[in-house]
C-alpha cells in the first residue's frame, strides 16, 4: 500500500470540495490539501446544475425576505439560525466567484442580471445562462490551479475513512488507474461527495451520485438527518430524466396538461391570473409542483410517451431571442435527448428525482459529530434546506458552506497532527480487496436494480406505511444478499469500474435503508414527505422535529428525533399562489 | 427491438500485450445512445468492459470516444444511426489507453495548468462585482463553453504528429481570459502562445471545430492568437519594457 500525507483531505471535487480546499489554502498556506475524487473535477456533478444561484443583490431584495421564502419553502424543518448566517453570506461568496472569473450573465449596464426562481419572492438568483453549474464548477477548478498545496488526487475512489479513538486519521482510496490502495494520512477530513440520487431509477444525476460520503460517515457512526426528503424536481425527460432547468419557468414557462390547462391552478398554485405572479402557478416550489403532477397522473391527464407519461412545459412565447439567450443549453439537449425545438414545440416533462436534502449531520461549522470530520454541499445536512429545498439555494450552499468547512477544518488541522494508522488501513484494504476474488455471487446490476425498484415502489411522492416496509424488508434483504458475495467479471486491478460499482453499491444500500426507516418513522406529511395513510397533515406537535438515522451494524439503522431550531419564524401554513405579487420578467 | 453489432477495442494492461477487437451484439430501441450501448454490456454480458461516463446529457466530458472513427460523445450519439452496424467504438486516438475506452488525460491536465486558466485581475475591484457588458461578456463567452472532453485533441492532426503541441482546447481556454476584460493576464500568457508549441504549431486544418460538441471554435481562437502572437513580436521590437 502507497501512503501519503496532508493536513486536510477533501473528499469529492465538486463546488463544494473545490471551495474547502480554496479555503484551506486561503487560511494558511503552509497547509497541505489533498483533493481526492473519484472522477476529474470539471466531471464533477455541480456541472450539470443549470438555473442558478441565489443572493440577495437588489436593492428592493433582504435578508430577511431570503430567510422567509427558504424557511417556509421548507416547511418549518430548516434549523433557522443556520438559514441566518447562510443568507448573510450568499452575495459575498457569489462576488467571489464573480472575482474569480466566473461568466456571470450581465445587465445592458455591466452590473449582474438576476432571474425569478420557484417559491423565491423576488429576482434573486444570478445565472450564467442556464450554464450556471457548469461555469461555477470550472471556475472553481481553473482558480485551484494557481495554488500548489492543493495536490490533486484525480480519479482516486476514497473506500474508506480511517477512524480511531472517535478521531478521524486518514482516507483509504484506490488509484483507480493501477488499483493500488493509497492510504492519505490527515488531520482533517472533509467530505463533499454529493447526493445519493442514483438509489432510485429515473433521476437528474450523474452517474457518479452515489452517495459515497454519506455512506462513509454513515458507518463510522455519524448520523444521516431527514434522509427522508429526497426532491423531485418536475421537469425533467421522461425516461432518462435529463434535467430541464426551472429557470424555463423563471423566465416564464407554462406547464400544460394534455388538454392544455394549467393545471397547477387545481393544486393551491392558482389562480393563473393575472400572470406572472411570484411563489404562484410555474413560479411555486418543487415539491408541491412534483406532487400537481402525481395527482394529474392519476386522474388521467397526462401526455402519454414511448418513456412514460409527460405534461407539456412550454417556452413557446418567450421567443426565439430569448430562449437562445437564456436557456441555450436545455434548448440543445430538448433537441437532442427528444427530438424538440424549444422555440416550435412544447418539451414534454415528468418529475425526477434530484436532490438528496439529508445528508450527514453537521453543525453551522460543518462539524459533524466525529473529531476532525466535516461535511459540506449535498451529501451534509447541514439544515438549511428542511422539508424541500427551494431552486438556486444549493448552488449557492456549496459555496458558502464549502467555505465554512475548509475554514473550520483548517483550524483543526493547524492544531493537530497526522498521525500513523496503517493497521486499520491494512485491514480495510484487505476486505475490499477480497471482493476481487468471489467465486460465488449475483451481478451488480441486479441488486442495484433491485434497489431502485423498492426506493421508486415504496418511497416515491406520495408514501404510504406498507409501501415503505416493503422497501425496508427489501433493501434489508438486497443488502444481506450483497453481503453474502457480489460475483465480478472483472478481476483484474487496473481501471476495474466493476469494483467500483460494486463499493458504490455497498453505500447506496446503506443510504437507501436510512431514507426507507427515516420515512417509515415521519407519521405526518411535510414537504417532499407526503403520506397517504392517516398522515396527509402536518404535525407540528409531533414531529417539528429532525429525522436522525443512526447505522445498525448488518441491521436496519436505530432512527431518533432531534428538535429543529426555530428562532424568529414561527410554523404557519406555507401559502402560495392567491394574490401575490406581481412579477415583472427582465 | 432492433440489434446491432457494437465492436470495441479491448486493452488489458495486465493482460494484453496489444489491443484487439471484441463483438457485442447489443439490442436497442431507437432512443438509446451509445453510451447506453456501452451500459447494457456492462451489466448484462461482460462487466470488464471499461469507459468512462457521468452526466449522460453532454456537459461533463467524460465519455469522449472514437465511434466509427469519429471523435463523439457516447452520450449523444444515437445506437438508430449505426444500424446494423458493426459500430466500432475506440479509445479518442493520439493518447496512451490506460484500459480499453479509458485514456490517459494528464498530457492535457498539464497543458491546461500551463495556460494560467485563471483570472488575473486588470484591476482590484474591491467590494463589488467587475462591471462587464453583455457585449464584453461575448468577447470571450464562446470560449468558456469548453467541457474539457478532448475530442479536439483525437481530431487534431497535428497534436498527432507532435504531442508537445499545446492543442485546441487548452488554447481557446488561453483565449477566453486573454478576451475578458477582467483580466490583466495577457502578457503572461503571450509566452506560452508564442512558443513553438504554441499557436505556430496548428496547421489550420480545423477538424477541431468541427467535431466540438459546444460549439466552442477552437480554430477560432487559435487563428485570433496568431494575430496577437505577431502583435506581439513587434511590439517587443517597438516598446521594449525595462528588465526584460
Amino acid at each position: 500500500m502507497q501512503s501519503a500525507k496532508a493536513d486536510v483531505v477533501v473528499v469529492g471535487a465538486g463546488g463544494a470540495g473545490l471551495r474547502a480546499a480554496l479555503a484551506v489554502a486561503a487560511q494558511d498556506t503552509r497547509l497541505t490539501v489533498a483533493l481526492v475524487s473519484k472522477v476529474l473535477p470539471m466531471r464533477s456533478h455541480t456541472v450539470a446544475a443549470e438555473g442558478g444561484a441565489a443572493g440577495v443583490t437588489r436593492d428592493d431584495d433582504s435578508l430577511e425576505a431570503h430567510f422567509n421564502d427558504t424557511v417556509s419553502g421548507g416547511d418549518w424543518l430548516c434549523d433557522q439560525d443556520v438559514v441566518d448566517y447562510f443568507v448573510e453570506r450568499c452575495n459575498a461568496e457569489l462576488m467571489q466567484l464573480e472575482h474569480w472569473g466566473c461568466p456571470w450573465s450581465r445587465k445592458s449596464d455591466g452590473t449582474i442580471n438576476t432571474r425569478f426562481f420557484g417559491g423565491m419572492s423576488i429576482q434573486r438568483t444570478w445565472f450564467a445562462a442556464d450554464r450556471s453549474g457548469f461555469h461555477i464548477l470550472h471556475t472553481l477548478f481553473q482558480t485551484s490551479l494557481k495554488y500548489p498545496q492543493i495536490r490533486r488526487y484525480d480519479e482516486h475512489f476514497c473506500a474508506d475513512l480511517i477512524v480511531e479513538d472517535g478521531r478521524v486519521r486518514g482516507v483509504l482510496t484506490i488509484d483507480i488507474a493501477s488499483g493500488e490502495f493509497v492510504l492519505i494520512e490527515c488531520a482533517a477530513v472533509v467530505l463533499a461527495t454529493g447526493g445519493a440520487g442514483r438509489v432510485y431509477r429515473q433521476n437528474t444525476n450523474a452517474g457518479t451520485v452515489t452517495g459515497d460520503g454519506m455512506g462513509l460517515a454513515f458507518r463510522h457512526g455519524a448520523p444521516l438527518r431527514d434522509m427522508e426528503f429526497m426532491q423531485w424536481h418536475p421537469t425533467c425527460l421522461p425516461g432518462t430524466g435529463i434535467l430541464i432547468t426551472e429557470a424555463c419557468r423563471g423566465e416564464g414557462a407554462i406547464l400544460v396538461n394534455k388538454d392544455g390547462y394549467r393545471y397547477l391552478q387545481d393544486y393551491g398554485l392558482g389562480p393563473v391570473d393575472p400572470w406572472p405572479r411570484v411563489k404562484a402557478m410555474e413560479l411555486g416550489p418543487r415539491d408541491r409542483l412534483s406532487q400537481a403532477f402525481w395527482h394529474e397522473l392519476h386522474k388521467g391527464r397526462t401526455i402519454a410517451t414511448p418513456q412514460g407519461p409527460a405534461v407539456h412545459l412550454d417556452l413557446r412565447h418567450l421567443g426565439a431571442k430569448k430562449i437562445h439567450e437564456r436557456l441555450p443549453l436545455i434548448t440543445e439537449a430538448a433537441k437532442t435527448f427528444a427530438g424538440i425545438d424549444t422555440v416550435k414545440q412544447p418539451i414534454p416533462v415528468c418529475p425526477a428525482v434530484h436532490y438528496t436534502m439529508g445528508g450527514i449531520y453537521t453543525n453551522v461549522r460543518c462539524e459533524t459529530p466525529l473529531a476532525g470530520l466535516y461535511a459540506a454541499g449535498e451529501c451534509a445536512s447541514v439544515g438549511i434546506h428542511g422539508a424541500n429545498r427551494l431552486g438556486s439555494n444549493s448552488l449557492v450552499e456549496i459555496v458558502v458552506f464549502g467555505r465554512a468547512a475548509g475554514d473550520a477544518a483548517a483550524e483543526f488541522a493547524r492544531s493537530a497532527r497526522p498521525v500513523r494508522n496503517v493497521e486499520a488501513a491494512a485491514a480495510s484494504a484487505a476486505r475490499f480487496g477480497a471482493m476481487l476474488s468471489n467465486e460465488q455471487g449475483e451481478r451488480v446490476a441486479k441488486l442495484r436494480d433491485g434497489m431502485r425498484d423498492a426506493m421508486e415502489e415504496g418511497v416515491g411522492i406520495y408514501r404510504d406505511a406498507s409501501g415503505m416496509k416493503a422497501a425496508c424488508s427489501k433493501l434489508a434483504e438486497l443488502r444481506e444478499r450483497y453481503r453474502r458475495g457480489v460475483k465480478l467479471d472483472d478481476r483484474g486491478r487496473a481501471f476495474n469500474t466493476e469494483w467500483l460499482t460494486a463499493i458504490e453499491l455497498g453505500f447506496m444500500l446503506e443510504v437507501a435503508e436510512a431514507m426507507a426507516h427515516s420515512a417509515l418513522s415521519r407519521r405526518e406529511s411535510r414537504g417532499a414527505h407526503q403520506r397517504l395513510d392517516g398522515y396527509e397533515r402536518r404535525d407540528d406537535a409531533n414531529f417539528l422535529k429532525h429525522t436522525l438515522a443512526h447505522h445498525g451494524g448488518d441491521g436496519a439503522p436505530r432512527i431518533e428525533h432531534q428538535p429543529v431550531t426555530i428562532t424568529k419564524s414561527a410554523p404557519r401554513q406555507r401559502h402560495y399562489g392567491g394574490a401575490g405579487k406581481q412579477a415583472v420578467m427582465t | 427491438m432492433r440489434t446491432i453489432a457494437i465492436e470495441c477495442l479491448r486493452y488489458h494492461p495486465e493482460a494484453d500485450a496489444a489491443p484487439h477487437w471484441q463483438h457485442y451484439d447489443v439490442p436497442f430501441t431507437d432512443d438509446m445512445t451509445v453510451l447506453q450501448g456501452l451500459q447494457y454490456i456492462k451489466d448484462e454480458l461482460d462487466g470488464s468492459l471499461t469507459f468512462r461516463w457521468s452526466c449522460r446529457m453532454a456537459i461533463c466530458g467524460s465519455c469522449g470516444t472514437m465511434v466509427n472513427g469519429v471523435p463523439r460523445l457516447g452520450c449523444e450519439t444515437f445506437l438508430r444511426d449505426y444500424y446494423p452496424g458493426p459500430l466500432r467504438v475506440e479509445p479518442l486516438t493520439h493518447f496512451p489507453i490506460v484500459r480499453d475506452l479509458a485514456i490517459d488525460q494528464s498530457d492535457f491536465l498539464a497543458k491546461l495548468e500551463s495556460a494560467k486558466p485563471w483570472l488575473m485581475p486588470k484591476v482590484d475591484p474591491g467590494a463589488e462585482p467587475h462591471r462587464q457588458t453583455p457585449e464584453q461578456l461575448a468577447d470571450y463567452y464562446q470560449y468558456s463553453q469548453c467541457i474539457n472532453c478532448l475530442l479536439c485533441y483525437a481530431a487534431c492532426p497535428q497534436y498527432g504528429l507532435n504531442e508537445k503541441f499545446t492543442g485546441p482546447a487548452v488554447l481557446a481556454l488561453l483565449h477566453r481570459y486573454n478576451a475578458d476584460s477582467r483580466d490583466g493576464g495577457k502578457q503572461e500568457r503571450m509566452q506560452l502562445v508564442n512558443a513553438e508549441d504554441g499557436v505556430w504549431g496548428c496547421t489550420l486544418v480545423g477538424y477541431c471545430s468541427e467535431v466540438c460538441p459546444k460549439g466552442v471554435d477552437p480554430a477560432r481562437a487559435v487563428n485570433q492568437n496568431k494575430i496577437e502572437s505577431t502583435k506581439d513580436y513587434f511590439l517587443r521590437f517597438l516598446a521594449p519594457r525595462s528588465g526584460r
